[in-house]
């Protein structure tokens, strides 16, 4: 399988002088297009930290980051937001939907951001993500009225709007049941498997982890396993 | 950017009686905006028809020729023909004038006047008083007579004349009754009071006298030609410009009202400025409660911005939802308040009918337009630092609040 990403002596420091503190130490990663991947390590590893530098949302202190062969470390705030939303999709753990929007709305903003307005095609793929999800019924309903395990379907097809290559979830089954986390869980790895969409997820949860085909260990700011 | 005024609508309709609260403060700075514009604009009007209204707006004299000097060879001055006392300046070649200055873009009316001194008489009783002749059928083109007229009638014809109300009270004079008028050349005729007028002005209602253009000829021993031209214009804040133009057309001296009213024109420009000032503060109250509201809401949606950002909506997609979100407000607002002001101006009398004890509110100075766009680009000017500081919000950081 082709690289889809590659990061090389990542170091992140926090704060400066005697408060500075060193999340990443040099950590190296590679993942191919169409993997399906558990990122996996105690709180303050640095999990989340790597999960920020590869959504593009923030740069290392130094090391290499690619990606489709574009180097992420020189690239600048504009063309890092475009390259984001077209191929970085995200899930979080508490969902993060926009309360005032409907969940078809939620689903469509990346490509609406992208073409100014709200296409007739993208409502289309809305749509079809939302039933996909098992959310037919729940297209026009406003987000904030969602169960738990609704927004976080809702998130799933959010961040595959795009048809992005790699989607980063961070805890997302972290703050659902075990049938939600299990039902949310089934459509990420259906997905992976019919699109080659590549996904990393962060999780505390070995049972999680069990639905990924590779685990990836983090401690102390590297990557260990 | 179409997508942009949806998320900003959106953001606007979800908190309705925040946004409500918000567009009514700006209405209400509005509404102070458009009153104070009337109120001033209003009082303006009020002050110059009470003191310029009634007077000409541009006069022509006739220049008083200077003494005739005889000087020696070495300069010194040997004789000075004194003026006679009794002669009066006059503008000979009046009538050759008057259709030209009539004609004159601006121009409502025209009156060739002869004035002077003179004393009424009516038995023992002696007033001195300023005689205006005027012609026929141009009595009211100056002071309106025929408005202030309180008896009789304001025509003026041969051997009448028309007295103040004052003055005629003096006298013990009634509509009808003769008297006696002496003018300063020492010409006495008898005339007959036709009308009495009451203008609300001490000076005119006990010592002003009209009189037909002809009498005044006989009384001023002037069988030809005015002592003055009366001009009155539509608008009589042209009065310099206007000047300006009758002067080069005719070489008379045409002097406006404004020459010698630097007083009167400084208390206007002063009111003016406080009127400015008022109005400013109004803006100002605007922009401080749209940024302040804007802020705030900024704050409260810091985890939605980072949410957009990280979706791939960048910085100037973010600063146009919060600067429409202003914008909007101030044209809502901006709207309402002038509607609320057009109505609340609505029940106050007419600039032309501005009433003794009532505020001189002038319905058509609201500045309405005026009012809105300032609204709008003051509440687009007080987004843009709540705007700026939204797109500077940092994803990792307000996700994870």
């Amino acid at each position: 399988m082709s690289a889809l990403l590659e990061v090389t002596d990542l170091f992140k420091t926090y704060g400066t002088g005697e408060a500075a503190t060193r999340v990443l130490r040099g950590l190296s990663l590679r993942l191919d297009t169409g993997e399906m991947a558990a990122l996996l390590g105690p709180s303050g590893s640095g999990k989340s930290t790597l999960l920020t530098i590869l959504g593009t949302l923030m740069k290392p202190t130094s090391g290499s980051y690619v990606m489709l062969g574009e180097d992420m470390i020189s690239a600048d705030d504009r063309a890092l937001t475009e390259f984001r939303n077209a191929h970085i999709g995200f899930v979080f753990q508490f969902h993060n939907l926009l309360p005032d929007f409907t969940a078809l709305e939620n689903v469509v903003f990346p490509t609406a951001v992208r073409e100014g307005r709200e296409t007739p095609a993208a409502r289309a793929r809305g749509r079809d993500l939302l039933s996909r999800m098992g959310l037919a019924d729940r297209i026009e309903f406003p987000s904030a009225n969602l169960s738990g395990g609704q927004k976080q379907r809702v998130a799933v097809a959010r961040a595959l709007m795009n048809s992005p290559e790699l989607v980063l979830a961070d805890e997302p089954t972290g703050n659902l049941d075990r049938d939600s986390a299990n039902q949310v869980m089934d459509l990420i790895g259906q997905i992976n498997r019919e699109e080659g969409t590549t996904f990393l997820i962060s999780t505390h949860d070995e049972k999680i982890a069990g639905f990924c085909r590779r685990q990836i260990v983090v401690g102390d700011g590297v990557v260990t396993g | 950017m179409l997508y942009a005024l949806k998320i900003a609508t959106r953001y606007l309709t979800a908190s309705k009686a925040q946004t409500a609260l918000l567009v009514t403060g700006v209405a209400v700075g509005v509404f102070i905006f458009i009153f104070m514009s009337a109120l001033i604009g209003g009082l303006a009007e009020f002050i110059l028809s009470r003191t310029v209204g009634d007077i000409s707006h541009i006069t022509i004299e006739a220049e008083t020729d200077d003494p005739s000097v005889l000087i020696s060879p070495e300069g010194h001055v040997l004789v000075v023909a004194e003026r006679g006392r009794t002669r009066t300046a006059t503008l000979s070649e009046a009538a050759t004038w008057l259709p030209l200055i009539e004609g004159v873009p601006g121009v409502r009316s025209v009156s060739p006047q002869i004035s002077g001194a003179g004393f009424v008489t009516r038995g023992a009783q002696v007033a001195q008083v300023s005689v205006t002749g005027v012609e026929p059928g141009r009595e009211s083109a100056i002071l309106d007579l025929a408005g202030y007229m309180v008896e009789g009638d304001v025509r003026l014809g041969s051997g009448l004349i028309v007295l103040g109300r004052d003055l005629a009270d003096d006298l013990a004079l009634s509509i009808g009754q003769t008297l006696r008028l002496e003018s300063s050349n020492g010409v006495t005729a008898a005339l007959t009071l036709s009308g009495i007028f009451k203008t609300g002005n001490g000076s005119m209602d006990s010592a002003r006298a009209f009189v037909s253009l002809a009498t005044a000829r006989t009384l001023y021993a002037m069988p030809q030609g005015v002592t003055r031209i009366e001009i009155k214009l539509d608008d009589l804040n042209a009065a310099d410009a206007t000047a300006l133009r009758i002067r080069a057309l005719t070489g008379l001296d045409a002097v406006p009202w404004t020459d010698g009213a630097e007083q009167l024109m400084e208390a206007l420009n002063a009111q003016a400025q406080t009127g400015y000032f008022l109005k400013t503060f109004a803006l100002i109250t605007i922009v401080i409660g749209v940024a302040s509201a804007l802020l705030l809401s900024t704050y409260r949606r810091r985890p939605e911005i980072g949410i957009m950002r990280a979706m791939g909506a960048g910085r100037g997609f973010v600063i146009f939802v919060f600067v429409t979100q202003g914008a909007l407000i101030g044209l809502m607002g901006g709207i309402m308040g002038a509607a609320l002001g057009y109505l609340a101006l609505l029940p106050f009398p007419s600039r032309d009918a501005f009433e003794p004890g009532t505020l001189p509110m002038d319905i058509t100075q609201g500045s309405y337009g005026l009012a809105i766009t300032l609204t709008v680009i003051g509440a687009i000017l007080a987004s843009i630092l709540p705007a700026r500081s939204a797109a500077r919000v940092d994803p990792v950081t307000a996700i994870g609040q």
